[in-house]
């Protein structure tokens, strides 16, 4: 079981990161959701895996260790709030520019070396 | 009055200002002097108690782990300065109220000098040198608001910069002296650090501290080399430079070498490197004072000199030359001060500060001439004024160390009462001129009262040493010395016919004969070549400048994709590294075995991200496959004893990908072939061994067995939080504040969003908006009927579903965030099924006021338990029956979840209604009139009432 829970983890973190190395926007997004994915079920998973042991009281002990729960559970709203976050980024930036490429058009060093205007006494 | 509210109250005050500004310059100037009077008084009510040789002390402990105290002290020294710092500063107060022009934003200015102010008292009095070295960056950063204040100058900008770079820098080192400091003493207590004076002085890192430490102090003080930025920081209002300059910054590193002057000095190093800056910033300053047109130049140039007399006497390291370092520093920030103020005045008046435009004002501007003639006489060094007697004292000193030292400062000396007499002569003196730019005439009581007092202080020092200032020097020397055991001295006009006498004869009589050929040696000073400091530090910014825009360049050329490679390879890398590095075999945990549910699962799991990584550029296709992978994760949840993560999860999920599905309506529904065959192999070589390594990383976690402080949550969860559910217990309780900081991160991301889209929807993009055409054929029945009725019928059951989450939440899986996520899944499902205005009409709060209430609640609740002497966020709960009910609680924790429950759903519903506004603005018609079905519309009554 355990290793079913890390290759599934590993899996999704090889295609999480593929993804965010694509580009385009959207991939990028997916790519963050499913590493997000892998993310909360890794600090969950540090907790070690258990079976019919839910940290709730009512039920007779043992337990499965419930902090790495408490944590994974806020990390998978905060997942949302980023996905949510980025997702709106890249929409205004494609509404914005018309394109949603991951690179600035003139990504070419020589353009980018232009000296950056100074302040009022260079 | 405590200490560190003695400090705290400026920046208290700084709050003033601002809103008395509205009420009249009169009163927000009174404001603020109000404060200050306050805090004098308070510093003023411990000072008997301090001249007696006690040292009072306020301790706030803070994290004393770290030795992070908020601790304050009280002694001599910190009296002289906190007096000088708040006297001088109510004086500044009286004078800029009739200095500043009516254009001038008062308010501002006063809140900056506050903020200034407060920093100032901040660092006399801190006993904590972590504290005082958050103080001394205050004061750098509040100067230069106040330098730059008129921010319509350049010079007063560029000065402004410039004074915040070298300070700034002064500051970092600071930092890094005064750490080692701590490290070698082990406390970060100065009482502490100050009695352990063996101990650092033969330490190996003495020398270092010492040289951190002191380029701090020199670059505040404006010691030799880093005396250029005090001139040009000159560009500031006069009241400022009054202060700042004259009165308390500079005199921060002098506070600051007198501070650690029985740890520190007696050292030969000590000696050579600060009685030798001392001495050299001392004739240097004077001889340029001496050949300044400007008014405030030339007293700047001359603070250089004195600042470097002090810095002298303290570098000479004997008992005495302290004590008379004290008595000067009083001295100074008297007459000085009162000169910047009559330089002000001569400015503000005749609209020019131009030496060679002046002249003649003594029967002009009679009051001003006499006030600034006793000040530069005092200056000068003349008696029977205060100057002379610590000039004279000073010279005794000097010529004891030695020859050259004598001779150097006689030179000084010499230069200062030149300048001092110019400031008399070529400006009040000779015949009256017709051409000033303004008519010269004296100002108004109320800008001439705070110099005249200082003056009246000046000749009252002079004549009665003993009376006005004998206990304060007595007890700021042996402040300094570290000892009550004063050395022997005599504050007295009359000691003699000694050397000091003879020097201080010649200095005078040598320094007329300078201001005599005045323009003589002018010539000769014009036409040699001098290194122009501001021209070499501005060649080394540049320098500095061009660097890092040439780095910047290189390392950010636009193309994010291979930013993001490089972080994610370098993150496989070191994690590679540090994996081999240790032992990373299984553990001997018994590992569960694999059923046959989970394994189906796995293949589901497997299949889907593979799917999507094969078909991701069918967008449409790619974010069901997440929508099936999160399934799949939350189905896993429950199996593996999580059903609060199985219940979240799915609700994310759903809410997740409604928006995913929302944005892509708006994007481009497929993802063009533009990688090369190559770099797809790089891309999918770093995947696979990120992968790799986490998989690895995860199965050496897994197997091993663990301990956790997780025991205690478990064993603590009912008897210490009233709950059942552990992982609620933990998240509103246990560890609150990360749920609380967590809250917090969700709520700006939602206004986050809300900005960005705002922001968008003002500008140029708008128009493409417009003209936006959806590219998908749509269902010709836009709110489906079925799905209307269903969803309003499903509303208030979800409401309800929503509510038992939330209170079963602390016993039973369930809580406030999952409840938070099933209530906006129900609001929801009315946008999708009625539209947009119908829904967005019916709602009753803003969303930004839900966020707003919920983080507030959550707050409210932690702060609460303050109330009980307990710390933030501790919870309490009692149990409660009310017949027939069951039992029931009442946990402070609930009133915690609610914002939890409310940020959640606040946010959620910003981010997806933000986008539901975007196509509010598409010209694709969205139903302008909200799609609604009343049933009553079709009742008799209904109808009647419609006739």
């Amino acid at each position: 079981m355990e290793f079913v829970v890390a290759s599934s983890v590993g899996l999704l973190t090889a295609a999480g990161v593929y993804l965010m190395l694509r580009m385009r926007t959207f991939p990028v997004v997916v790519g963050l959701a499913l590493l997000a994915y892998a993310v909360n079920v890794f600090l969950f998973a540090s907790g070690r895996l258990t079976l019919n042991q839910p940290p709730v009281q009512i039920y007779e002990g043992p337990w499965s260790d419930p902090l790495p729960q408490a944590l994974a559970l806020t990390a998978i709203v905060i997942a949302f709030g980023m996905t949510a976050f980025t997702v709106i980024l890249a929409l205004v930036s494609f509404l914005t520019s018309g394109s949603d490429s991951l690179d600035m058009e003139n990504s070419d060093p020589a353009v980018a070396r232009t000296p950056a205007k100074r302040g009022e006494d260079a | 009055m405590s200490l560190a509210l003695i400090a705290a109250l400026p920046f208290l005050g700084a709050l003033l200002p601002g809103l008395m500004i509205r009420a009249g310059r009169n009163t927000c100037a009174t404001a603020t002097g109000l404060v200050t009077l306050v805090a004098l008084t308070g510093l003023l009510l411990h000072a008997p108690a301090v001249l007696n040789g006690e040292v009072i002390q306020t301790q706030i402990t803070w994290m004393p782990v770290l030795g992070l105290n908020a601790n304050f002290f009280l002694d001599g020294l910190g009296l002289l300065f906190a007096g000088l710092i708040l006297g001088i500063g109510l004086l500044i107060i009286l004078y800029a109220r009739f200095y500043l022009a009516k254009s001038d934003p008062m308010g501002q200015f006063y809140t900056y000098l506050l903020l200034f102010q407060g920093a100032m008292v901040g660092i006399v009095l801190s006993d904590n040198i972590l504290l005082l070295l958050i103080f001394w960056e205050l004061t750098s950063l509040s100067s230069f608001l106040l330098i730059g204040y008129w921010r319509h100058l350049p010079e007063g900008r560029q000065g402004a910069r410039m004074a915040l770079a070298v300070t700034g820098m002064g500051g970092l080192a600071l930092i890094g002296g005064m750490l080692i400091l701590g490290n070698i003493v082990g406390s970060y207590d100065l009482t502490v650090i100050l009695e352990n004076r063996e101990l650092i002085q033969q330490s190996d890192l003495y020398v270092p501290a010492l040289l951190l430490i002191l380029l701090g102090a020199f670059t505040k003080s404006a010691q030799f080399p880093f005396h250029f930025w005090l001139p040009h920081a000159m560009a500031a209002p006069t009241p400022v430079s009054a202060y700042l300059h004259s009165a308390t910054m500079v005199k921060a590193g002098l506070f600051l070498m007198a501070r650690m002057w029985p740890v520190l000095s007696g050292t030969d190093i000590w000696f050579w490197l600060v009685a030798g800056a001392g001495l050299i910033t001392m004739v240097m300053g004077a001889v340029i004072a001496l050949f300044k047109d400007d008014l405030k130049g030339l007293l700047a140039f001359s603070t250089v000199s004195h600042l470097g007399l002090i810095t002298m006497l303290l570098g000479i390291g004997t008992d005495v030359a302290a004590v008379v370092a004290v008595f000067h520093i009083i001295n100074h920030a008297t007459f000085k001060a009162a000169l910047f103020m009559t330089a002000g005045i001569i400015d503000h008046e005749a609209h020019t500060r131009d030496i060679k435009r002046l002249g003649g004002l003594r029967t002009l501007m009679p009051v001003t001439f006499v006030l600034a003639t006793v000040a530069s006489l005092s200056m000068a060094g003349i008696p029977p004024l205060n100057g002379f007697l610590s000039k004279e004292m000073m010279l005794e000193q000097a010529a004891d160390v030695g020859f050259f030292f004598g001779l150097m400062v006689t030179i000084g000396a010499m230069f200062s009462v030149a300048y001092s007499l110019r400031y008399i002569v070529h400006v009040f003196l000779g015949p009256k001129r017709e051409d000033y730019p303004a008519k010269p005439h004296d100002p108004g009581f109320g800008m001439w009262s705070a110099p005249a007092l200082l003056v009246v202080l000046v000749v009252l020092i002079g004549l009665f040493p003993n009376t006005m200032v004998g206990p304060l020097v007595a007890t700021t020397g042996g402040a300094v010395i570290g000892s009550s055991d004063l050395p022997y001295y005599s504050l007295a006009l009359w000691h003699g016919f000694n050397v000091a006498l003879l020097m201080s004869v010649i200095a005078v009589g040598l320094g007329y004969l300078v201001l005599r050929f005045h323009p003589m040696f002018e010539e000769m000073w014009n036409d040699a070549r001098r290194p122009e400091a501001k021209e070499i530090f501005d060649a080394l910014i540049d320098l500095c400048a061009r660097g890092a825009d040439r780095l910047t360049n290189a390392l950010h050329d636009g193309a994010m994709t291979r930013y993001l490679a490089i972080l994610t390879a370098s993150a496989v890398i070191f994690g590679a590294v540090a994996f081999l590095g240790g032992t990373h075999g299984t553990g001997t945990r018994e590992p569960l075995p694999i059923t046959v549910l989970p394994a189906i699962g796995w293949v589901l799991l497997i299949v889907a991200t593979l799917v999507t990584l094969w078909l991701h550029r069918n967008r449409l296709l790619a974010l069901v496959m997440v929508a099936v992978i999160g399934l799949i994760i939350s189905v896993g949840f429950a199996y593996l004893s999580a059903p609060d993560l199985a219940l979240t999860q799915l609700s994310v999920e759903v809410v997740t990908v409604i928006l995913l599905l929302l944005a892509l309506y708006y994007l481009p529904k497929e993802t063009p072939i533009e990688s090369t065959p190559g770099r797809r192999l790089r891309d999918g070589a770093i995947a696979g061994f990120a992968g790799l390594g986490v998989t690895g990383l995860l199965y050496a976690i897994m197997t091993r067995p663990h301990d956790s402080i997780s025991w205690f949550h478990l064993e603590q969860s009912y008897p210490g939080g009233g709950g059942t559910n552990v992982v609620n217990v933990i998240l509103v309780d246990f560890r609150g504040f990360d749920t609380f900081g967590e809250i917090i991160v969700l709520g700006i991301a939602a206004v986050g969003i809300y900005a960005i889209v705002d922001a968008m929807l003002r500008g140029p993009a708008l128009r493409r908006v417009a003209n936006f055409k959806p590219d998908f054929r749509r269902a010709g029945d836009r709110h489906p009927m079925m799905m209307v009725v269903a969803t309003r019928v499903i509303l208030p059951v979800a409401l309800t579903v929503g509510v038992f989450i939330f209170l079963r939440g602390h016993n039973e899986p369930g809580g406030g965030f999952i409840a938070g996520l099933v209530v906006s899944i129900a609001l929801l499902m009315q946008y999708m099924a009625s539209g947009f205005s119908w829904a967005q009409k019916r709602q009753r709060f803003d969303y930004h006021a839900i966020i707003a209430a919920g983080i507030i609640i959550a707050a409210l609740t932690g702060v609460g338990s303050w109330f009980f002497g307990a710390p933030f966020l501790s919870s309490a709960f009692e149990y409660y029956t009310i017949p027939p009910l069951s039992e029931f609680e009442v946990a402070s924790a609930i009133a915690f979840d609610v914002g939890v429950f409310l940020t959640v759903v606040g946010s959620v519903m910003l981010a997806l209604a933000e986008l539901s506004r975007i196509g509010r603005h598409t010209s694709d018609a969205v139903n302008t009139e909200p799609m609604d079905i009343d049933p009553r519309a079709d009742t008799p009554r209904a109808k009647a009432e419609e006739h």
